[in-house]
């Protein structure tokens, strides 16, 4: 898929004159693309039937007849199934937890998707819009070359990226619920707080290797597509470094704002919704109000903060650094709140 | 050891379960009885805390179920048939459980391979049948070898073969020394894994007895009787404190008194008998009759609902 991407990139490359808007419908038409791929994919594992060889042999264990006063009916000898390793010492731990985490993770193939999608698009999108700048270069206006920002530019994806990312914070607790998967898991680990700062846990490490992965190789990608005359930036150009690492931990944290959102709304559907809302259409509600207000509120929004967190010199209210942390209080705001609701309603 | 103490469950107006206490004593298999929606469910979720009781409170091992050390060891639960992810195989989702309470992994092995599900390990559960998925919960309950067993409905969707392996597991289970809490709503079934039965209606206690206790109940054995002369034999037991029944073929069905009891009355009145039979109730009926008046959802009186709109005779 991210050939693909670069493939459809190089294309643009290739007709200097296309205006922004091409590349704008081109981006809108590769994700649903991606997205019906996806879904296909999916519905087509899904209708495949089970393979012949369902269960032969009840048991392994002897069975012997046993006389009883309802008849004649044998008793399984349980021998068989004793568990002959005496319990460890102490109770279960934060580690136990997050390896069942890890284990659950990996099991689903949702996860490889979202991470697949997450990484297309932060990557496509990056290399569309770098490889379409140094196209049109040459026309390009005096004034737009001196603000033009090479680093956001090569880190442009992010604003796909956190869609798909978010995604998977939001099933890894969802898919749960309507499995029922969390009951049983509920069973066997009835301490729910604990389980879910394990999720958090394994989460955060899954969600800040694929977010720095693709917020590196789009940074790098985009960097190489700007090629002279078009300026651009190295990992030492000032702020770079700060610039590529704040859009990975940008990433992340939006992911874990989809995990705290589902901790509270449970439902994937609704969840997704209302994570998708806040970055879309928040900003536009936002907008309606007086100009005087919605310049303050607007800056408090989730991608505000993340627009600023990827310019390697920050022209606004808040530092990168400032925004992240705003953005780390609404992170533990969500999962916080998830938490105490995690224990007051029935799973 | 499951004692539960004046538990109660409101879900918004409704009362799922109302002030229940019982207990559930290991060495034996006990039935959870009840029509549907009488909390049987919502009484096992509370067991495990996944459900908080409104009021009351129920320990297991003489502890809440928060404070196991070692979950699994202790308490295995098949509560929904497929609590697990349709993407996820058998392996992987009994391999997280097992590790949350440091199992080793070849126990995932063991129980696959003694639930019968060791072909299809690492198949999508989603395509599992409903059976399969019931071998699945099963396998996760026997995780970690725990004394204490609950089953809500397990042989629900079992074929027969599936049905008497369940059986014999629960009879194991408990021959072993282990606490067995299975649910039903089949009598008949019970009748023949239960050594006790807990019964309760519209979420309240009906009866914790054993299962040769309920059928040797006075009320549940009666005498059928037939005479030309059946109003004047009437009377005469009704004399002596029986109560009886008129059917619809004409026989009376009497209670409190054996039958050797009203065979002595006929002869003294020089009434006729026609038959004179003991009749036992079956535990289906000693069932309905306990629960008369409790069911929450009744089916149409099949006599007086006709199915089509006849004109009346
Ligand atoms: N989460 C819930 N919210 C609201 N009502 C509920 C909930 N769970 C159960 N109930 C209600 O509580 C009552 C008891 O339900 P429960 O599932 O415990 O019955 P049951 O004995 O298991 O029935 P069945 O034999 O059909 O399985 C029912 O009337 C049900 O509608
Ligand atoms: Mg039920």
């Amino acid at each position: 898929m991210t050939g693909t991407l670069t493939f459809a990139a190089t294309l643009f490359v290739a007709g200097p004159e296309r205006h922004r808007g091409h590349v704008f419908g081109g981006v809108i038409l590769l994700v649903v693309a991606v997205v019906i791929v996806v879904l296909l994919v999916q519905r087509f594992r899904n209708r495949k039937p089970i393979a012949e060889g369902s269960p032969t042999a009840l048991s392994h264990s002897t069975s012997q007849a046993h006389g009883n006063g309802n008849g004649n009916v044998a008793t399984v000898t349980v021998s068989a199934l004793t568990l002959d390793t005496p319990p460890p010492s102490g109770r279960y731990t934060l580690i136990d937890l997050a390896r069942s985490e890890w284990t659950k993770m990996r099991t689903v193939r949702s996860t490889m998707w979202t991470i697949v999608v997450t990484v297309a698009l932060g990557l496509g999108v990056s290399a569309i819009a770098t490889a379409e700048t140094r196209a049109n270069w040459s026309t390009m206006s005096p004034s737009s070359i001196h603000s033009f920002d090479p680093i956001s530019l090569s880190l442009i994806g992010t604003f796909i990226a956190q869609f798909a990312i978010g995604v998977l914070g939001v099933l890894v607790v969802s898919a749960e619920y309507s499995t029922g998967t969390v009951r049983a898991v509920f069973c066997a680990a009835p301490h729910r707080r604990s389980v879910l700062l394990a999720k958090i846990l394994v989460f955060t490490v899954v969600a800040v290797v694929v977010a720095e992965f693709v917020s590196f190789a789009s940074f790098l990608l985009g960097q190489s597509l700007l090629s002279s005359p078009a300026i651009h930036a190295t990992l030492a150009t000032p702020g770079a470094l700060g610039a590529v690492v704040g859009c990975g931990l940008y990433i992340s944290a939006l992911g874990l704002l989809g995990l705290g959102l589902a901790m509270i709304i449970r439902h994937s559907a609704a969840a997704i919704s209302t994570f998708v809302g806040i970055l879309l259409i928040l900003p536009i509600l936002v907008q309606a109000l007086p100009n005087s207000i919605a310049v303050d509120v607007r800056r408090f929004m989730p991608d505000r903060i993340g627009a600023d967190m990827i310019k390697a010199n920050g022209s606004n209210v808040f530092s990168p650094w400032v925004g992240f942390l705003i953005l780390v209080g609404y992170v533990v705001a969500a999962n916080v709140i998830g938490a105490i609701l995690l224990t007051r309603r029935d799973a | 050891m499951i004692e539960a103490e004046g538990l109660t469950k409101h879900y918004g107006t409704k009362v799922a379960v109302d002030n229940l206490s019982f207990s559930v004593r290991p060495g034996v298999v006990t039935g959870f009885l009840g029509p549907n929606g009488s909390g049987k469910s919502t009484t096992m979720r509370m067991i495990m805390g996944l459900d908080y009781p409104t009021r009351g409170q129920v320990k297991v091992n003489g502890k809440s179920f928060y404070d196991a050390h070692w979950p699994l060891r202790e308490v295995g639960a098949l509560l929904e048939a497929r609590a697990i992810h349709p993407g996820r195989s058998a392996r992987a989702h009994l391999l997280m459980l097992a590790q949350t309470s440091r199992l080793p992994k070849r126990r995932v092995d063991d129980l696959l391979e003694l639930v019968g599900l060791s072909a299809v390990a690492d198949q999508r559960a989603g395509r599992f049948s409903l059976g399969m998925g019931q071998r699945l919960g099963i396998a996760a309950a026997l995780l970690g070898d725990p004394g204490v067993l609950l089953f809500d409905e397990p042989v629900n969707g079992l074929d027969p073969d599936g049905i008497r392996w369940v059986r014999h597991l629960l009879k194991g289970l408990a021959s072993d020394g282990r606490t067995v809490f299975v649910s039903s709503h089949l009598m008949s079934e019970m009748a023949l894994t239960a050594d006790e039965v807990i019964i309760i209606g519209r979420g309240h206690l009906i009866e914790q007895t054993s299962i040769d206790g309920l059928l040797s109940r006075s009320s549940m054995q009666s005498v059928r009787v037939r005479s030309p002369q059946i109003d004047a034999l009437r009377v005469a037991l009704e004399e002596l404190g029986a109560t009886t029944d008129s059917e619809d073929d004409g026989s009376l069905t009497v209670r409190g008194v054996d039958e050797a009891a009203i065979g002595d009355l006929a002869g003294s009145r020089g009434i006729v008998l026609h038959e004179l039979s003991p009749q036992t109730a079956s535990l289906e009926e000693a069932f309905m009759e306990l629960t008369e008046g409790s069911l929450e959802y009744r089916g149409a009186e099949l006599s007086e609902a006709p199915l089509t709109d006849g004109t009346p005779s």
